[in-house]
C-alpha cells in the first residue's frame, strides 16, 4: 500500500492538485500567526465541514490520525504541569487542526498528481541546474523501487534468520547495500535500453506521445 | 548527472524506505519516537557523497510530505513535515550533505573511526541542530526541555552511527563510489 488515495467525486477530491497543495502550504503558515483558543476552535470545525463535504470514511482517517494522537497527549500533559494549560489546549488545537489539514489533501489527491506539481513547482529552479524531468523521473523511480527494497530487505531478514543472524544489524545492512548496488548497474541499463536519455529536457516517450 | 546516479539516488531513497520495516520504539512523555529509519541518511551521505547522498534524502521529504506513508509506523504527510518532530525530518537533507562532503575531503584515508566521526557530525549534530529548535517551536517548549526531551536519543543514535560506518567501510572496499 503506497498511495494513501481514497477515491471519490467530492468537490475536495475535484479540486485540482495545485490549488490544494498551495491552500495546504498557506493555512499551514497562517496557524501559526494566530492565536487563541477560540480561532483554533473555529478552525477545527471548519475543517471537520470540508472533511463532511469530502465524504471520507472514517476508518481512513482515524488510520492516518492515530499515531499522532499518541503524542498529543504527551504534549497536553507537559503543558498542564509545566507551564499553563491553555497553552496545552491551544498548542494541541493548532497540531490538530494541521494534521486534519494535511490529511484530507493526502486522502482525496492522487500520487501522481502530486508528482505532475512538483515536477511544474521546480520548474523555475532550471536555471540554478535543476532540472524538472529529472528529478520527476527521479521520484518516479523511488516509488517503483520502494516496493522492491522492500522485498529485497525481507528475504535477507528471512536468509539471516535462518543462520541465526536475524539480530544483527550489519548482517542485515551490508548483503541489502551490496545487492542495491549491484541492482543499480542493471536496472540504469534496463532504463536506458528503453530509450531513456537524461540530457534530453523531457522523456523520449513524452516528446513524441 | 548520469542515469546510473540517478539510479543510486532513486534506490537510496527507497533504501531509506525501506528501513520503516523495522517497527519504533515509543518512550513515553516523548514526543519523538526512536526509530532505524534515520541510518538511512548516514549511509547515504557515507556511500554517495554530499551531492547525491543528499539529493536521496531530499526525494524521501519530498516523497513524505506529498503524503505517502513512509516513515516508520507508516506515517506521512505534510503535517508530519510541519508537526513537532518535522525538523528531524527535514535536516536529513543537509545532514546527509554534511557526512557526504565530510566523507569525500577525507576519502582516501577513510577508516571506522574518522567515518564514525564524520556520521556522528553529520547524521547526529545537525539533525539535532535544526529538529531541537524546531520541536521547541512547534510545541510551545522551552529550548532547554527541548533538549532535555532529546538527550535520550543519543544512545540510539550513536549506536546507529557506528553501525552505518562499519557498513560504509566494507561497502567503500567492495563497491567504491565516491572515487572510483
Amino acid at each position: 500500500m503506497l498511495s494513501l488515495y481514497v477515491p471519490g467525486d467530492s468537490i475536495v477530491h475535484r479540486l485540482p492538485a495545485g490549488p490544494k497543495l498551495l491552500a495546504l502550504f498557506a493555512a499551514s503558515t497562517a496557524l501559526f500567526a494566530v492565536s487563541g483558543i477560540p480561532i483554533h476552535a473555529a478552525e477545527l470545525l471548519a475543517v471537520a465541514g470540508l472533511f463532511r463535504a469530502a465524504r471520507l470514511p472514517w476508518r481512513d482517517t482515524l488510520h492516518q490520525l492515530r499515531p499522532a494522537l499518541i503524542f498529543l497527549v504527551p504534549i497536553f500533559l507537559f503543558h498542564a504541569f509545566v507551564t499553563d494549560w491553555r497553552l496545552g489546549i491551544e498548542t494541541v488545537l493548532r497540531i490538530l487542526v494541521l494534521l486534519l489539514l494535511a490529511v484530507l489533501v493526502t486522502l482525496t489527491t492522487k500520487l501522481s498528481d502530486m508528482i505532475d506539481v512538483l515536477e511544474r513547482a521546480l520548474r523555475p529552479l532550471r536555471h540554478v541546474g535543476v532540472n524538472p524531468s529529472k528529478a520527476g523521473m527521479m521520484l518516479s523511480m523511488v516509488i517503483r523501487f520502494i516496493p522492491l527494497m522492500t522485498r529485497e530487505a525481507r528475504e535477507i531478514l528471512e536468509a539471516q534468520r535462518a543462520r541465526g543472524l536475524d539480530r544483527s544489524a550489519l548482517a542485515l545492512l551490508v548483503p541489502l547495500l551490496i545487492k542495491t548496488l549491484k541492482m543499480a548497474g542493471d536496472l540504469s541499463d534496463a532504463i536506458e535500453a528503453r530509450g531513456y536519455d537524461p540530457e534530453t529536457v523531457a522523456p523520449v516517450w513524452r516528446r513524441w506521445g | 548527472m548520469t542515469t546510473r546516479d540517478m539510479t543510486f539516488v532513486a534506490l537510496f531513497a527507497a533504501l531509506t524506505a525501506a528501513c520503516a520495516v523495522f517497527p519504533p520504539f515509543q518512550p513515553p512523555f516523548v514526543p519523538a519516537p526512536i526509530v532505524v529509519q534515520n541510518i538511512g541518511v548516514m549511509l547515504a551521505g557515507s556511500i554517495l557523497g554530499a551531492r547525491r547522498g543528499s539529493l536521496a534524502m531530499a526525494l524521501f521529504v519530498v516523497l513524505v510530505a506529498v503524503g505517502m506513508p513512509l516513515l516508520t509506523g507508516w506515517r506521512g504527510g505534510f503535517g508530519v513535515i510541519l508537526g513537532p518532530t518535522g525538523g528531524f525530518i527535514l535536516s536529513w537533507v543537509p545532514a546527509a550533505f554534511v557526512v557526504g562532503w565530510l566523507v569525500e575531503r577525507g576519502w582516501s584515508r577513510l577508516g571506522f573511526w574518522n567515518l564514525l566521526v564524520f556520521n556522528v557530525i553529520g547524521g547526529i549534530s545537525v539533525v539535532y541542530l535544526i529538529g531541537i529548535p524546531w520541536l521547541a517551536a512547534v510545541a510551545n517548549m522551552e529550548l532547554g526541555k527541548a533538549v532535555k526531551v532529546s538527550t535520550i536519543f543519543i544512545p540510539g543514535d550513536l549506536a546507529k552511527a557506528a553501525i552505518a560506518s562499519f557498513a560504509a567501510l566494507i561497502v567503500k572496499r567492495s563497491y567504491p563510489l565516491i572515487r572510483a
